[in-house]
């Protein structure tokens, strides 16, 4: 049993069936990467995951989404608990407009943090684990719009970080980002690994290869091939996983 | 390069339509050039009007039929424009927070909230005076509170209107995070969403500060137009428009409406530029 199962996913957004019969199983502290085309399902399927598709107008789940074995869509689950242990990191960078030290310290306010000594701590460490304290220290109240697109998003992950999630979605988190930033985000995930459990979304073969322990290629909505990353991209079993990661289509 | 001749014997087409450009040019200059003399024409005339006739008695704290001071109007209107917008503000911008942040998007309800929104905006102001007086002044007789009551129902699908478009114009990127991070819609929308959208709301709430100022055939409905300076919330008061009014109306102080009408038009001007500077920063993006 993983951090994170997923029995038999069936999504609907209407009448669009998204997800066909989805079953996936991500290790604790270890790194899971979705790939596949553009419109597979590998968003949708991160957003089930810590519940952000209720807010989608017709979204539909069957099928169970298991958080430590529980059932997070069953009845003993509260939404908000839920997103605080299931952080998520965006495809575009999406700080708040407000100060760096406020968007990291909203989590905690949300989840009833008041203490200013407490909020200096959880910034401050949030920051250092993801690696951007030393570029902000000197400017936390100075607004996020300002950063960088990378610092922005590993701003982002340091929001995430300071609920003190137990998993991180990471939805194509350098897709916008230059390849500086995209090494640097690489470089942090393979060090939050260590504590976290991470799903990652990417159209990047050689980032999935790089950062990632197992790989499930979705196609159309389904699973295609699920496995070790490193079995994935040397030995696939399924013709089209072959195809795909060898640029052949997608 | 050498024209290619075409076969009738005329010039190429693109050469054919110039004479044509160059008059919708020269038109639509001319057009733009009246409208600027108009309004310069106006403010100029009300400007050297009004000015000249300035006198630091019509300040003065008391109004005599000797000395008609505004000074009673001018905290008429002041009182009158902070009492309605103390009612209209916070109905408008909770029902704008309704329909964007709560309601189903493009839901029958919103639609009709909004269509009621927009045909209340449209309906003259004599209207409302009619009905304020019919309704209000049976309540509170010719009073500021009915007035301001009055006009707060003109103002709110402005305010509501303006809030909600500013609302919507917040990225859903920004709600992602926030309910993202097990936040609840209460606090998206109060620490998140209301503030990114607050420029947008404020330079609606000055439009509707603008209407109120200028608002006259409803207020002499139902606030009255007592020249007195109003005791309580239930004293009749008259504001600067219904004041240059009545002095108009009267026969006897036509300079001193010119001078009212400077100072409306003072007034105006500034809330217009206080408007356009806000809704600038909101346009910018906010991230000052």
């Amino acid at each position: 049993m993983g951090k994170i199962d997923i029995e038999n996913l069936n999504l609907y957004y209407g009448e669009f069936h998204a997800l066909r019969g989805v079953s996936l199983s991500a290790p604790e502290r270890g790194i899971t990467a979705l790939i596949g085309p553009s419109g597979c399902g590998k968003s949708s399927l991160l957003k089930t995951v810590n519940r952000l598709n209720d807010l989608s107008e017709g979204c539909r789940v069957e099928g169970r989404v298991l958080l430590d074995g529980e059932d997070v869509y069953g009845g003993g689950m509260d939404i908000y608990t839920l997103r605080r242990r299931v952080g998520m990191v965006f495809q575009k960078p999406n700080p708040f407009p407000m100060s760096i030290y406020d968007n990291v310290a909203f989590g905690p306010r949300s989840h009833g943090v008041r203490a200013r000594s407490v909020l200096d701590g959880i910034v401050e460490e949030s920051l250092r684990r993801a690696v951007i304290w030393d570029e902000v220290k000197d400017r936390l109240a100075g607004s996020a719009l300002r950063l960088s697109g990378g610092q922005q998003q590993r701003l982002c992950i340091a929001r995430a970080l300071a609920v003190r999630p137990e998993t991180l979605l990471m939805d194509e988190p350098t897709s916008a980002l230059d390849p500086i930033s995209t090494a640097k985000i690489e470089e942090l995930a393979s060090e939050l690994k260590k504590a976290y459990t991470i799903i990652i979304v990417t159209h990047n073969m050689q980032q999935a290869a790089r950062v990632s322990d197992r790989t499930a290629f979705f196609l159309l909505g389904e699973v295609v091939e699920l496995g070790d990353t490193s079995r994935i991209f040397t030995a696939p079993r399924d013709k089209r996983t072959e195809d795909y990661i060898t640029g052949r289509f997608g | 390069m050498r024209m290619r001749p075409s076969l009738t014997g005329k010039s190429p087409p693109a050469l054919g339509r110039r004479p044509l450009s160059l008059l919708l040019r020269l038109l639509v200059t001319a057009a733009a050039v009246v409208t600027a003399l108009i309004v310069l024409f106006v403010a100029g005339y009300i400007v050297i009007n009004g000015a000249r006739r300035l006198r630091p008695s019509l300040f003065a704290l008391k109004y005599t039929s000797e000395n008609v001071s505004m000074t009673p109007a001018i905290i008429g209107t002041l009182a009158m424009t902070a009492l309605a917008l103390a009612l209209a503000a916070p109905l408008g911008i909770f029902s704008a927070v309704y329909l964007a942040e709560y309601a189903r998007r493009g839901s029958r309800l919103v639609k009709t909230m909004r269509l009621a929104a927009e045909t209340l905006a449209g309906i003259p102001s004599i209207v409302y005076g009619l009905f304020g007086a019919l309704l209000f002044n049976r309540l509170w007789g010719y009073s500021l509170l009915a007035g301001a009551a009055t006009l707060a129902i003109m103002l709110l699908p402005l305010i509501m209107r303006t809030a909600e478009e500013a609302l919507l114009a917040v990225p859903d990127m920004y709600r992602e995070g926030g309910f993202g991070l097990g936040a609840g819609r209460l606090r998206v929308v109060f620490a998140i969403t209301l503030p990114a959208a607050a420029p947008g709301i404020l330079a609606g709430i000055i439009l509707a500060v603008g209407r109120a100022v200028g608002e006259t055939a409803a207020l002499i409905f139902t606030s009255g137009t007592s020249p007195e300076l109003p005791r309580s919330i239930f004293s009749s008061v008259r504001t600067l428009s219904v004041h240059m009014y009545a002095l108009w109306n009267e026969g006897l102080y036509g300079d001193e409406a010119y001078a009212t009408a400077f100072v409306l038009l003072v007034i105006t001007a500034a809330l217009n530029a206080l408007s356009g500077i806000v809704s600038g920063r909101f346009r910018g993006g906010g991230d000052g």
